[in-house]
């Protein structure tokens, strides 16, 4: 039954792997209320590419400002926050995580546990396949004074590292990003620990990868996309290699076995998915502002995500990759090297239909984000592709990633229902049986 | 008889296409959506079974010989006119509880003769609409008897001296047309057939006995077995959810059936635009829509024709008189109005402008079939603009010119019914799958029946 236009879907019901990542990310921000008084240097870096196990291998604090963009849309403060920035001079057609940043440091800087965020001590510019990151951090720069660290990758536009490509990041490394950040922390970078926070991060990531692929089962355990980007939080952002990490990928692993000696599917918006008509496989960011309503479009209809290639911006880790600890920085440079926004088309079109094939998807669905042309661009054109190398039909919509007004519910929902349907008819079509053009009996009014 | 129902619940029009079992179509009818669907969705579907009744009696007419089917077409004018006259009955009803409240105290008594003799002019006067040769403009009660309401209000406030205000009379009608066209009243079909027939078979023991066989076949029981709605009013409406399908899928395969060689379909509605690509069993394998913007759909020709002050039917043939295209940049809806505006006054053709503006709308719609993976055999453009012959050709023209002179190109006068008749396939589907599902206020109406 259609549902009364203006009402928002309830959030999915937390497990303790969730509970227990909302102390982690609680504890943090914590931390990062009182790091001035605790004399604590922070640096500001984002998710893909960034250098957690050396930044806090040096007892720095990481603050990724996507991720408090993406926090603000889901609490619903992302529209005030963008209005703030576009006040400010900044156009509609900015990068709304930039806006909407930029917006929240204009209201006091509120992280999302209600507490300050300190600022910046340093910018790390770990990585650059996203122009608008380097333009982010010089706004954040004019507002702050602070130094600026910029580590330049290069693009993989055929998916070929070369070993020059990895020497010229370990060079970066050697002799500008850890001389840098020694300079923050006012002490010398041990190895031996930074080795031994790799290690831990290895561990933490095969954990992840099995959760991951735990989704091959039918019905799936997981749903890879939206229950997804609560999985890769911690990795993602301020815990890797950390043992606090380790141990909520193992509880997570612990439930997800559980899920699947049950025979269950995940837990929605709409309660456990155990009976799962439709697996897909997402391209391209959630939107946040209406996140629950989003999944829920797909929860009611009984369609789980089996994986998406948005969980991997922070590392393609079931290809194969492992921090290793017996090279340090060598690591971090393939690491960096391999996020999934650094890859070209053809890589990024081989990947999605290596899940679709791999996790046997019915269908594969895009959301284009208006704001996020590392994403976006060419998205049309790997529809096109994946379609022809897997045979099984992609679906499309528009929206965005913080900014409310580029949610048009109606719209998106009825897209996404009629895509759904259109995977329901193509299974359906054998049981269809009415002739593809008939003589109408009777004449006249029908003329 | 037993059938299944589709319905199309458009943002502007409301459509409603009836399959007998063995799928051959039997019955169509289309209303305006007005503000409630509820009501839309219930005319639509009394007026595709009347089509229906009439498909039936008209079978009995060609088998009752040359009498019958001389019959066929001024019975089918007199039903019509029947059906005005009941519904100006309605209308005049509620004129006159309108008049009844106390807003009109001071004016009543001008308004209330005023509004009666133009009533009973209405009446006398509305078989010269149904008459043979009778040319009417729409078919929705609202527009033809609105064009007489307005006439004979000029005629009688504009005499020397009259004490009506036009203003107030013409909003008398406006406030009480919208009463009228939400309300759901049943029609009784035999009845209306009657008197149908009463109007213009001879009345002689031949003309009896036709008569006779009229009312019978009126009486024929018809058993809706299953019901699918689409269209966006689908989201609105309290559909059980078995009988809904996207409008996707539905014009897909509404279009595909009309022609079957067709692989992509072009659907512009009042406010999307939907490019849609089917395979052999008009199955659709990928759609794109107007995303975050209505910019070129309908509206967009409704809203340059309420600019006009033209009416939405005359836009398409006005603009094939253009001696010249002028080049309009705006998509936005809003801003091509004010584009027309400013061309207007800079002493453009009307005529120019208006077929610069039909080829913005299609320049955005080709840019949604290309995003769709393009055209590449035969192409079907439906949906209510393909009654608009300047779409037409100009979509026509864009679609040689960018996929080849080998593409085919099709339009249907019934191209604004493809939702509904999808709907209705789909519907069949369900049945015979022994699953077809009914919208609960029509299963109690068809049960009533």
């Amino acid at each position: 039954m259609a549902e009364a236009p203006g009402k928002t879907a309830p959030a999915a019901a937390k497990d303790d792997s969730q509970k227990r990542q909302k102390d982690m990310i609680g504890a943090h921000f914590a931390k990062l209320a009182r790091a001035k008084e605790n004399g604590q240097k922070v640096v500001y870096t984002f998710v893909p590419g960034n250098l957690t196990e050396l930044i806090t291998a040096l007892d720095l604090l990481p603050v990724l400002p996507e991720i408090n963009a993406l926090q603000s849309g889901m609490r619903k403060k992302s529209a005030v926050y963008i209005a703030e920035a576009e006040k400010a001079g900044h156009s509609e057609d900015v990068c709304t995580y930039v806006k909407c940043d930029i917006g929240m440091l204009k209201s006091g800087n509120i992280g999302p546990t209600g507490e300050r965020l300190p600022e910046p001590d340093l910018l790390l510019l770990s990585y650059t396949g996203c122009f608008t990151f380097l333009k982010w951090f010089e706004l954040l720069q004019q507002e702050y004074h602070c130094p600026v660290v910029m580590l330049h990758v290069p693009y993989q536009p055929d998916g070929v590292v070369t070993p020059a490509m990895r020497q010229y990041i370990v060079d970066q490394l050697e002799n500008e990003v850890v001389p840098a950040l020694e300079k923050l922390a006012g002490k010398k970078l041990d190895r031996d620990y930074l080795a031994e926070k790799l290690k831990l991060s290895a561990q933490a990531e095969d954990d992840l990868v099995w959760v991951w692929e735990s989704a091959r089962h039918k019905p799936s355990p997981i749903d890879g996309y939206f229950a997804g980007v609560y999985y890769i939080g911690p990795i993602f952002s301020a815990f890797r290699g950390s043992q606090d990490a380790v141990d909520y990928y193992r509880l997570l692993r612990s439930e997800v076995q559980a899920r699947i000696d049950a025979g269950k599917g995940p837990t929605t918006p709409d309660g456990d998915l155990d009976d799962q008509a439709v697996r897909l496989v997402v391209e391209g960011p959630p939107n946040w502002t209406s996140f629950n309503d989003f999944w829920h479009m797909f929860s009611k209809e009984k369609a789980v995500i089996v994986a998406s290639t948005y969980t991997r911006v922070g590392g393609l880790y079931d290809l194969g990759f492992r921090h290793d600890a017996a090279d340090p920085l060598g690591t971090l440079a393939d690491y960096c090297l391999g996020c999934y926004t650094n890859l070209g088309l053809p890589s990024r079109i081989e990947l999605l239909a290596k899940y679709v094939r791999d996790y046997s998807a019915d269908g594969f669905f895009i959301n284009s984000v208006k704001s996020c042309n590392s994403f976006s661009a060419g998205q049309l054109l790997m529809l096109r592709e994946v379609e022809k190398k897997t045979g099984v039909p992609g679906g499309f919509i528009e929206s965005d990633l913080v900014d409310p007004r580029y949610f048009g519910k109606a719209n998106i929902e009825n897209r996404v229902q009629s895509y759904l349907q259109m995977l329901h008819a193509r299974r359906d079509r054998s049981l269809s049986q009415i002739p593809a053009r008939t003589t109408a009996g009777v004449q006249g009014v029908l003329s | 008889m037993q059938c299944t129902v589709g319905i199309d619940l458009g943002s502007t029009t409301t459509k409603a296409v009836i399959l007998d079992l063995g799928g051959n179509i039997v019955g169509r009818g289309i209303t305006n959506s007005r503000s409630n669907y509820e009501v839309a969705a219930a005319v639509a579907r009394d007026e595709a079974l009347t089509a229906m009744r009439f498909s039936l009696l008209q079978r009995a007419l060609d088998e009752a010989g040359a009498l019958g089917r001389a019959m066929d077409k001024p019975l089918g004018d007199a039903f019509r006119l029947e059906l005005y006259l009941v519904e100006l009955t309605a209308l005049q009803r509620e004129i006159e509880r309108l008049l009844d409240q106390p807003a009109h105290a001071k004016m009543r008594d001008v308004l209330r003769p005023a509004a009666s003799d133009i009533l009973a002019e209405m009446t006398r006067t509305a078989p010269e609409l149904f008459a043979p040769g009778a040319e009417r403009k729409s078919d929705f009660f609202r527009d033809i008897a609105g064009a007489v309401f307005v006439r004979l209000a000029e005629n009688l406030c504009g005499a020397p001296q009259s004490p009506v205000p036009f203003e107030r009379l013409v909003g008398l009608y406006d406030r009480a047309i919208l009463d009228v066209e939400t309300r759901m009243e049943r029609r009784d079909f035999a009845s209306l057939l009657d008197r149908a027939a009463t109007r213009v078979v001879p009345r002689d023991p031949a003309g009896d006995q036709l008569r006779a066989r009229m009312v019978q076949v009126g009486r024929t029981p018809i058993a809706e077995v299953a019901f699918v709605g689409t269209g966006y009013g689908r989201q609105t409406l309290p559909f059980p959810p078995e009988t809904v399908r996207s409008e996707i899928l539905c014009h897909g395969r509404g279009a595909h059936r009309t022609f079957d060689g067709t692989r992509t379909v072009l659907d512009i509605g009042g406010q999307d635009t939907k490019a849609i690509q089917v395979d052999g069993d008009g199955v659709v394998t990928s759609f794109q829509m107007n995303d975050r913007c209505a910019a070129g759909c309908g509206r967009y020709l409704g809203y340059i024709a309420d600019e006009l002050s033209l009416g939405l039917h005359e836009l398409g043939p006005l603009a094939l008189q253009a001696k010249k295209q002028t080049r309009v940049n705006s998509t936005c809806t809003v801003f091509a109005g004010a584009e027309l505006r400013e061309r207007l006054a800079l002493g453009q053709r009307r005529e120019d402008i208006l077929a610069g503006l039909h080829r913005a709308i299609m320049l955005r719609a080709m840019s949604i079939l290309a995003r769709s993976g393009g055209i590449d055999n035969e192409f079907t453009f439906t949906g209510g603009v393909c009654n608009n012959p300047m779409a037409v050709k100009v979509l026509r023209e864009l679609v040689i010119q960018n996929y080849g002179e080998h593409i085919t190109v099709n339009t249907h006068s019934s191209s604004i019914y493809m939702g509904a008749l999808g709907a209705a396939m789909y519907a069949l589907d369900d049945h015979r799958q022994g699953k077809g599902g009914m919208m609960p206020m029509f299963a109690q109406t068809a049960e009533a029946a």
